[in-house]
């Protein structure tokens, strides 16, 4: 009962998806306001609707109604109340029913916004977020049918097809037939149960959905032909909050690989990582090239182009996220809903680029760039180097197609492909991460940079002397970390010089003074706060990428392991069992650092007897210099001869996600909302004066 | 002027891209085959690095947890994703080629911890080099049971 009527609402919503389409389109044909009146609140309808829908599936996933297929596969009785709750994005079908129900969500907030001076916008704005969402509802109304179940017929078996599949309908397929309910579910995969993968696939998501809506304004642009930055500025924040969701989501999948995989790291170049970083990436180039759009006039062009890419990669990441795919670099669409995936994506990439081509001309440039140096033509730099990483990481994902389509012998290339080839990418991305924020608008000479830099060059050398005396002979890394320390240096140079001009012009305290400064440009400010935490990940990478070193072995009690100056102590292991219905078995290490004990660690097994999976789970002792990372990987209870540990050191990754957290903290100073322009009082405004003749540079960087 | 300026520098960006790519490309490239693949070419392709994808063959799991030595069995299953939806999906295809006892197999060496999703009718795919005797020595492991989830678990990396 419940699951039909969960599945009649999505249909609903789906058809009134389309509805919302149409009215949309007809209104803003015939001029007719009430006729887009109508589908903006069709569109509204959508939320609430696709809401009710998801509680009826939670519902099922809570009761264990095991007799809908999706309940079945993703849930077992075990497992607490909140992780079946968490299962509604735990496999697939239920998974689209969540991007649909972010998606209508956020399509809803936009469409409440004021929309007195953009108008125009609205149907259009309208139309893509239906389309899209209604290709969400489309494969669940038509494909993946997250409320579709077992039945069988009067003689109690279950009825199957042909190949002795199990038949899963939300219709009873043959007469007499009565719904079949296994006894438990198959239950969500230990690996997963993590708190950090718990809330990676929403932070993906709704990384994911929000870029959706900077994409409605572009293309709302296009179709109307107001092709000024009107749609830049609208949807600015947008931007920077799906770049913030789809960030944290990044982050805390590398945190849960690192933390649950039990393989000492934390990106392994895994086409699935891969997918979530290609949007990530473009839409990082758009965030810094649609501020030459506001400043100058200039690449509107590009913006588009950007701005339709991540659109795209963001509906293949979602396909590639969610359909089980490429663990086999064969295997690229395993599940039914791959071709619509790819239609869907070749209608709508054709449709903006034809529209983007028919609008060409109007997107040219108000001005043209001259200098090499200027800010602007630094900052195209970095969008080409972010789109030579993504074609990087887009030619290794599809490499095996490509190699198997064109000598029909399957080639793949693995992480050292990538390392290899975005290494020297990353490297002068940092080094324009440094140079750009002292380069003007306009017109730089080598001349000017050269002064603004050099301080900042000489002090991050002689830092790079000292660490090649101290820490590491190793050239890549003395690169990386003199291309750290310059940024760090320049950035909080920068910082420094700002506050000083406004603690003398101003005669504010230093602390008001750096406030302040933050306060009035939140997004140059905030900007710089992620290029420092940038750096500081760069230092966690380059860490681990280089300097890892690890070990394993056999030990009895009492006895003991060293790596890299820290000794393991094996003292003792005990099974019982943990709360999930796991079986524990834990092994207690104490730690000592030449004589010194610096405590115990606790790596573990788990084992699900339900899912016959174990799950590893490492001890850590985290420092700033350095992770001692311990993974107890077998313990035989008959055989008495000891545990078997690997061990590995993992320098400065701690640095990841100290700078991760900073990172995340730049995003909200970037995006907290402005004031009021009209609001600012004169005095403020004779400040904000000031400022610009204390420091021209700034001048025109100032919002 | 300063347009060709733009287009020079364009140009290089371009190039060093390019050159950059290929160069990692050909550097990093391995092939990928099935186990019948590997074995029809076994001479040429002794010793070179190449990825190999089978199923697991539960029963034949070795491990000494005291040398971290796991060897195992891997049986053919088809590499061609119309081969594999035509009989019945990944699990079914894996399930068929553990129980024939006709399929080629091929053994594997892996010297490491043994993988949590290491277990019968997982999928592996492993990265290394076959020896003249006819042995796979894995120096990475990859795994994925299709059966139990439709999950896309990042797969788990060894060595």
């Amino acid at each position: 009962m419940v699951a039909d009527f969960g599945y009649g609402v999505i249909v609903i919503a789906f058809v009134v998806a389309l509805y919302s389409v149409g009215a949309a389109i007809y209104g803003e044909r015939t001029k007719s306001a009430n006729w887009v009146e109508s589908a903006r609140r069709a569109m509204l309808l959508l939320w609430p609707l696709i809401s009710l829908s998801a509680l009826s599936l939670i519902y099922l996933l809570v009761t264990n109604h095991f007799e809908v297929s999706f309940v079945y596969e993703v849930t077992s009785r075990e497992m607490p109340t909140y992780l079946k709750v968490t299962a509604w994005w735990g496999g697939q079908a239920g998974s689209l029913v969540f991007w649909s129900w972010l998606m209508a969500a956020f399509a809803s907030l936009v469409t409440l916004r004021k929309w007195d001076r953009d108008r125009e916008f609205l149907p259009w704005v309208i139309v893509v977020t239906s389309i899209t969402t209604a290709f969400f509802l489309s494969l669940v109304v038509f494909y993946e049918n997250p409320f579709a179940e077992f039945w069988q017929g009067p003689d109690g078996k279950l009825i199957t097809d042909a190949g002795g599949n199990a038949i899963k309908s939300i219709f009873a397929p043959m007469l007499n037939a009565t719904l079949a309910t296994p006894t438990d579910g198959n239950g969500l995969n230990p690996l997963l149960r993590h708190p950090g993968m718990i809330i990676h696939p929403p932070m993906l998501y709704l990384g994911f959905v929000s870029f959706v809506i900077p994409f409605a304004f572009a293309i709302a642009a296009l179709i109307t032909g107001r092709t000024d930055d009107r749609w830049i500025r609208i949807t600015r924040r947008w931007t920077l909050i799906a770049w913030l969701f789809l960030s944290c989501g990044l982050v805390l999948g590398s945190r849960w690989a690192y933390d649950v995989l039990g393989w000492g790291g934390f990106w392994g170049w895994d086409p699935v990582e891969i997918a979530a970083l290609m949007p990530w990436l473009t839409g990082t180039a758009f965030l810094h090239s649609v501020m030459i759009q506001e400043k100058r006039g200039l690449l509107k062009q590009w913006n588009m182009l950007l701005i339709i890419l991540t659109y795209s990669l963001v509906i293949f990441g979602t396909f590639l996220t969610r359909t089980g795919v490429l663990s086999s670099v064969h295997a690229f669409a395993q599940s039914a809903i791959g071709p619509a995936f790819f239609a869907f994506i070749g209608v709508t990439f054709v449709v903006s680029v034809a529209l983007l081509i028919y609008r060409w001309p109007d997107l040219r440039g108000e001005t043209e760039m001259k200098s090499m140096l200027s800010r602007e033509a630094l900052f195209l730099l970095n969008n080409l180097l972010f789109i030579s990483i993504l074609v990087v990481c887009f030619w290794g994902v599809v490499f095996p197609l490509v190699s198997q389509l064109f000598t029909g012998q399957t080639v793949t290339v693995g992480p050292p492909f990538y390392q290899a080839a975005t290494a020297p990418l990353f490297a002068v991305l940092m080094l324009l991460m440094g140079v750009a924020p002292l380069s003007a608008w306009g017109h730089s000479s080598l001349k000017t940079l050269g002064r603004a830099i050099w301080k900042s060059a000489v002090a991050a050398l002689i830092i790079t002397v000292i660490l090649f005396f101290t820490y590491t002979n190793n050239p890549i890394a003395l690169v990386g970390f003199f291309l750290v320390a310059l940024v760090l240096l320049v950035t909080l140079q920068e910082f420094g010089r700002a506050t000083f001009a406004r603690v003398r012009a101003q005669n504010e305290n230093i602390f008001v003074a750096f406030w302040r400064l933050v306060g009035r440009d939140r997004r140059r400010y905030g900007g710089y706060v992620i290029h420092i935490s940038m750096m500081l990940m760069a230092v966690g990478i380059l860490g681990i990428n280089l300097f890892q070193v690890q070990t394993q072995g056999t030990v009895s009690t009492n006895n003991s392991l060293s790596l890299s100056g820290y000794t393991v102590k094996y003292d003792s292991v005990a099974q019982f069992p943990g709360p999930d219905g796991q079986q524990v078995t834990r092994a207690i290490v104490s730690v000592y650092q030449g004589k010194n004990y610096l405590g115990d660690l606790y790596p573990r097994i788990d084992y699900y007897p339900t899912e016959q999976q174990n799950m590893t789970i490492p001890g850590q002792r985290s420092t700033l210099k350095d992770d001692l990372y311990i993974i107890l990987v077998d313990w035989q209870p008959a055989a008495a001869n000891g545990a078997t540990f690997k061990i590995f050191v993992n320098p400065l990754v701690n640095w990841l996600w100290i700078g991760a957290i900073i990172f995340l903290f730049g995003i909200i100073i970037a995006a907290w909302p402005d004031r009021e322009v009209e609001r600012i009082p004169a005095q403020m405004r004779s400040i904000h004066q000031a400022d610009k003749q204390t420091d021209s540079r700034q001048a025109s960087a100032a919002d | 002027m300063g347009r060709t300026k733009f287009i020079v520098g364009g140009v290089l960006i371009l190039a060093a891209v390019v050159y950059l790519i290929f160069s990692a490309t050909k550097a990093n490239a391995k092939y990928f085959m099935t186990v019948d693949e590997l074995k029809a070419k076994s001479t040429s392709m002794a010793g070179q690095d190449v990825r190999v994808s089978g199923a697991v063959v539960g029963d034949t799991i070795q491990y000494d947890a005291n040398t971290l030595m796991l060897t195992f069995d891997v049986a053919q299953v088809p590499g061609d994703q119309k081969e594999v939806d035509a009989e019945g999906g990944l699990a079914a295809v894996l399930h068929a080629a553990v129980i024939d006892p006709n399929r080629a197999r091929l053994q594997i060496i892996y010297n490491g911890p043994k993988p949590d999703l290491l277990k019968n009718e997982a999928q592996a795919i492993m990265t290394g080099h076959l020896d003249s005797s006819g042995v796979f020595h894995a120096d990475e492991l990859l795994l994925k049971c299709p059966t139990k989830y439709q999950e896309a678990v990042p797969n788990q990396v060894g060595g």
